[in-house]
């Protein structure tokens, strides 16, 4: 369309709609940066130019490294497992078998509960001793675990409940695109003697792939963005093992009352974000360019 | 043989998915409906009871938590809806030259929700004596990047030779928009509207942040002040108050199942 | 006839007297309280402020219940530096050194000036009036205290060929005693564990600083600027827990104090540490024969203090500093404390609360009650310093790196020692 956009309408249709998103998206991350080189105001003194003090701390703390490899280790684990379990169950509620309705309701609904529900429901689940995974593993005769008292298990635990919420919404953007593989090919497999499972991976997985790319951007997005299971079951403990990095701004600032250094940490986190985007678009933009 | 065999090998996992992921959720009703007693141990003929629910509706004032949610989600819905429309709009109808970069700009929204600047937003909220508010927790929200992104994809579908007919009838752009665009793009607008209430009746972290008050918490705030209690969690407790919150959007979901599922893969697919 | 109108008279003068006295500074109170989900405790402090409110008709007061005790100060601070403060809160005691370095709080000891106002303060129990005080200045006044206590199972007791008549009063007891209660299935697993002492969280470091306690030392003191977190009090502390966990008394791993009380019901674990709070939630619900004792201790007895107390802040006017303490007296009065105590489960934090009638009643009903007082002169105050939330992160995680994984206790306390200090020292 050649029209050509004159102030008033530009003002109307874009600046002022964007400001709003410009307000608590940009801005705030140019000011991180900005309270990034201040210390905290108390009611004793006013806040004072520290210059790179705040990154010095930064550098040297050893917590941040816990957290950093908490996030990562979370992000590798729930992207892969999420998507394959998706991937699944679009399939067993796509197929002939009985009963998919069903099925698909019970895959959907952790979805639509919010996170917090979520995570009281999780944390009875968990409790050992009286909840029902320890009376479950109790009759196969494995004593209960200590799902979230365990620095060692904690995280995973975390990721289990993650897993649990998130694999049913991307098994419906599954379905849909199996819905839109072509029938015909399925057919002409078929008649050439293929069996469903050469099916499966040699025809459907390979259509599948716009759809998880889209898929994996969203669980991405998801493992730094949710944190609410972590704030209502652990707290980011035992000392730390579940601590990711969004939580760890949340305790240090809104816990701690730092905001300083709670600004340090926004500018890191939104490099790290700003990073993987970058290497997001530039690996996609190669594979627009294969096809 | 060897595909009946299949057959009920793979309906058996499917099964045993199913429960698996059900369990959870089936403990929590189980729990809501029965005496504390009962919350952690299965007897078949454990008595019903309803009392949990009345009793946690009585302990927090989850009525006004309820409306709060209301008029949050309906804020921004409608929000969305008018600013999303109208930046897309001008997206798609308009050539200038810095179209490119200012949509890549916006979409940055995606990769960077407000929930990441957290503390700054809060800080901004503040500053403009917005905290502790309603519109304050919709703010960063009114206009979302992910419902630019749909609606542009699907006001790019619509024929030129619609918008050329309708300029050549006399309309001016409100009114191509209002006539034209906005028709067609009903279904996108349905399916980003179940997508928008059900992230912002389940947001929590940001109204957290926002809100310390009572009067203007939504639900998912109300519910996990409700369950972190000094003495002790009564689990019956919690998860009836649980089940509460969630039972609207669960039973609208129930309800509209088909819709609900066709329209987010729509979402996705666009 | 005579009779009726001199009584008239006399209450039409006295009326007015008392209203000419009382009418001269008139004051809205704005009071915010935190109160977890507990519908009868919300009833009762409106009941109570109710009637304050009705002895002082110039008066206004406003309750607020403005939700847990994080979100209440959060509240209070955010009014405070907006410059419009609540008159009166009651909110954690530990929140002392914050409300100061914060500059939002007066001392009540510099408004509660008479006679009888000093009174008033020396009748509180000094095991919680510890915590109020700092430069030598009364800053707050206890409200509803808690303080930690052992409930055990004496079914249990009997059927470990226990004397539930002496429950563990040492930690060697504990153990011993601990492995006696232990049950196991016929796989090996256990069915019950013979005690379980919440560990994780800052309901862990709470119970913690009573072990502490009990071994002759403190976490902090009156300054607000020490932590003593490297001390051989501590260390023994850390090592009484995991030996628990290695000689097979208590569940290994972190324990999160939630659903402690429930493990008790259901029979999880012979015995708990929990908060004396939960006292009407066991009674109401336990099936089973229960008691409760002092803390088993290290040395000797031990216990921290916790809950919340009334603050009064700064920034208000004269009128509503007088009216404020009016009703902070009046709230902590034997009749009101008794009250208080009955329908939350708090420790009435007064003698002269326990002499009243329906405390007397109470807790002629329900002896358990009386052990946390009488646990009292042996507890000390739950662990705070200036930037409480930093510092006592560092303790938490030192507690739960030992118990929930597997630091060594020297290092791990050293460790949060040095990192204790770096924050505190600007502080000295």
């Amino acid at each position: 369309m050649n029209l050509r956009l004159n102030w008033k309408l530009c003002t109307i249709l874009l600046i002022l709609p964007c400001s709003f998103l410009i307000a608590f998206t940009h801005y705030p991350a140019v000011q991180a940066l900005l309270n990034s080189f201040w210390n905290n105001a108390s009611s004793r003194r006013p806040s004072k130019f520290i210059g790179l003090k705040n990154y010095e701390a930064l550098i040297q703390d050893d917590k941040l490294i816990q957290v950093l490899l908490n996030s990562t280790f979370y992000a590798i684990g729930t992207i892969p497992i999420a998507i394959i379990l998706a991937i699944v169950m679009a399939l067993l509620v796509n197929s002939r078998l009985p009963a998919t309705a069903l099925m698909r309701l019970s895959f959907f609904m952790p979805t639509m509960l919010p996170m917090v529900a979520v995570a009281n429901i999780w944390l009875f689940f968990y409790a050992p001793g009286i909840g029902l995974t320890s009376q479950i593993l109790s009759i196969f005769g494995i004593p209960p675990i200590n799902f979230l008292g365990d620095t060692d298990i904690s995280l995973i635990s975390m990721m289990i409940v993650a897993i649990w919420k998130e694999a049913g919404l991307f098994m419906i953007f599954y379905l849909a695109a199996l819905q839109s593989v072509p029938q015909h090919l399925k057919d002409a497999a078929k008649l050439e003697g293929a069996g469903s499972i050469r099916i499966i991976f040699d025809i459907i997985l390979p259509l599948l792939k716009p759809t998880t790319i889209f898929v994996a951007v969203n669980a991405l997005i998801n493992a730094f963005r949710m944190i609410d299971h972590i704030i209502v079951m652990t707290r980011g403990g035992p000392n730390n093992s579940s601590a990711l990095l969004l939580y760890y701004i949340f305790d240090v600032t809104f816990g701690h009352r730092d905001f300083a250094y709670g600004a340090t940490l926004t500018v890191l986190m939104v490099l790290i974000l700003g990073v993987m985007a970058t290497v997001q678009f530039w690996f996609l933009d190669r594979k627009a360019h294969y096809q | 043989m060897k595909n009946s065999l299949n057959r009920i090998f793979l309906t058996t996992i499917a099964f045993v998915l199913a429960i698996v992921w059900g369990l959870p959720f089936l403990y929590s009703i189980w729990t809501a409906f029965h005496p504390e007693e009962y919350s952690a141990s299965f007897v078949w003929d454990a008595p019903l009871t309803l009392n949990n629910f009345t009793e946690a509706w009585n302990a927090a004032p989850f009525l006004v938590y309820f409306i709060n949610t209301l008029i949050l989600i309906i804020t921004i819905l409608v929000a969305n809806f008018i600013l999303c429309t109208v930046v897309a709009y001008a997206f798609v109808r308009y050539k200038f030259r810095w179209a490119g970069f200012l949509f890549g700009f916006v979409m940055v929204q995606l990769l960077i929700s407000p929930e990441i600047l957290i503390v700054e937003n809060y800080l901004t909220l503040s500053s403009i004596g917005m905290t502790d508010t309603i519109v304050g927790i919709a703010l960063p929200y009114l206009t979302s990047a992910f419902g630019i992104f749909l609606l542009r994809q699907t006001f790019k579908t619509v024929p030129k030779s619609l918008d050329e007919a309708a300029q050549m009838e006399g309309a001016n752009a409100w009114e191509v928009l209002w006539t034209v665009y906005v028709p067609l793009a009903k279904p996108i607008y349905l399916a980003y509207g179940l997508v928008s209430i059900s992230f912002h009746w389940n947001n929590f972290l940001w109204p957290l942040i926002v809100t310390n008050s009572p009067e203007v918490r939504p639900l998912t705030v109300g519910l996990s002040i409700f369950a972190t209690v000094e003495s002790g969690i009564e689990w019956s407790l919690v998860n009836a108050a649980t089940l509460m919150t969630t039972a609207p959007l669960i039973l609208v979901f129930l309800i509209f199942q088909k819709q609900f599922i066709s329209n987010f893969m729509r979402a996705g697919i666009k | 006839m005579r009779m009726m109108f001199k009584r008239i008279l006399a209450s039409v003068v006295g009326a007015s007297l008392a209203a000419v006295a009382t009418s001269v500074q008139a004051a809205d109170l704005e009071f915010y309280f935190p109160v977890g989900v507990n519908a009868p405790a919300v009833a009762t402090i409106e009941k109570l402020t109710n009637a304050w409110a009705q002895k002082n008709p110039q008066h206004t007061v406003k309750a607020i219940y403005a939700g847990n005790y994080e979100e209440t100060t959060l509240k209070a601070l955010t009014a405070a530096q907006a410059g419009k403060p609540p008159q009166v809160a009651v909110l954690l005691a530990i929140d002392l050194f914050t409300l100061i370095e914060e500059d939002v709080i007066q001392p009540i000891s510099d408004i509660a000036k008479s006679s009888s106002d000093k009174e008033w303060i020396s009748s509180f129990y000094d095991g919680f009036m510890v915590d109020t005080r700092f430069e030598g200045k009364t800053y707050s006044i206890p409200f509803q205290r808690s303080t930690p206590i052992f409930y055990y199972n004496v079914e249990a007791f009997r059927e470990a060929g226990l004397d539930p008549k002496s429950p563990p009063k040492t930690w060697d007891e504990m153990v011993e005693m601990g492995k006696k209660l232990t049950v196991k299935d016929s796989n090996g697993n256990v069915t019950r564990w013979g005690t379980r002492i919440p560990s994780l969280g800052l309901a862990g470091a709470w119970l913690f600083g009573g072990l502490v306690v009990s071994k002759g030392d403190v976490l902090s003191t009156e300054t607000g600027t020490e932590a003593r977190f490297d001390t051989p009090a501590a260390l023994e502390s850390l090592k009484f827990l995991k030996r628990l966990a290695a000689e097979g008394a208590m569940a290994p791993g972190g324990i999160t104090w939630g659903d402690t009380p429930k493990a008790f019901l259901e029979g999880q674990t012979a015995s708990i540490w929990t908060s004396t709070g939960n006292l009407a939630f066991i009674n109401s619900n336990a099936n089973f024969e229960w008691d409760v004792s002092f803390l088993p201790g290290g040395d000797g007895p031990g216990a921290p203090t916790g809950g919340g107390n009334f603050y009064i802040f700064k920034g208000i006017s004269e009128e509503e500093q007088e009216a404020a303490l009016d009703f902070v007296r009046f709230m902590t009065s034997p009749e009101s404390a008794a009250i208080w105590s009955i329908a939350t489960g708090y420790v009435a934090p007064r003698a002269d609360a326990w002499e009243t009638p329906e405390m007397k009643s109470y807790s002629a009903n329900l002896p358990q009650a009386l052990v946390a007082l009488d646990q009292l002169p042996y507890a000390y105050r739950e662990f705070a310093t200036f930037q409480r939330s930093k510092v006592t992160q560092f303790l938490v995680d030192a507690i739960e790196g030992v118990v929930a994984g597997d630091a060594d206790p020297k290092e791990a306390l050293k460790d949060a020692q040095d990192k204790a200090n770096d924050v505190l020292d600007e502080y000295k």
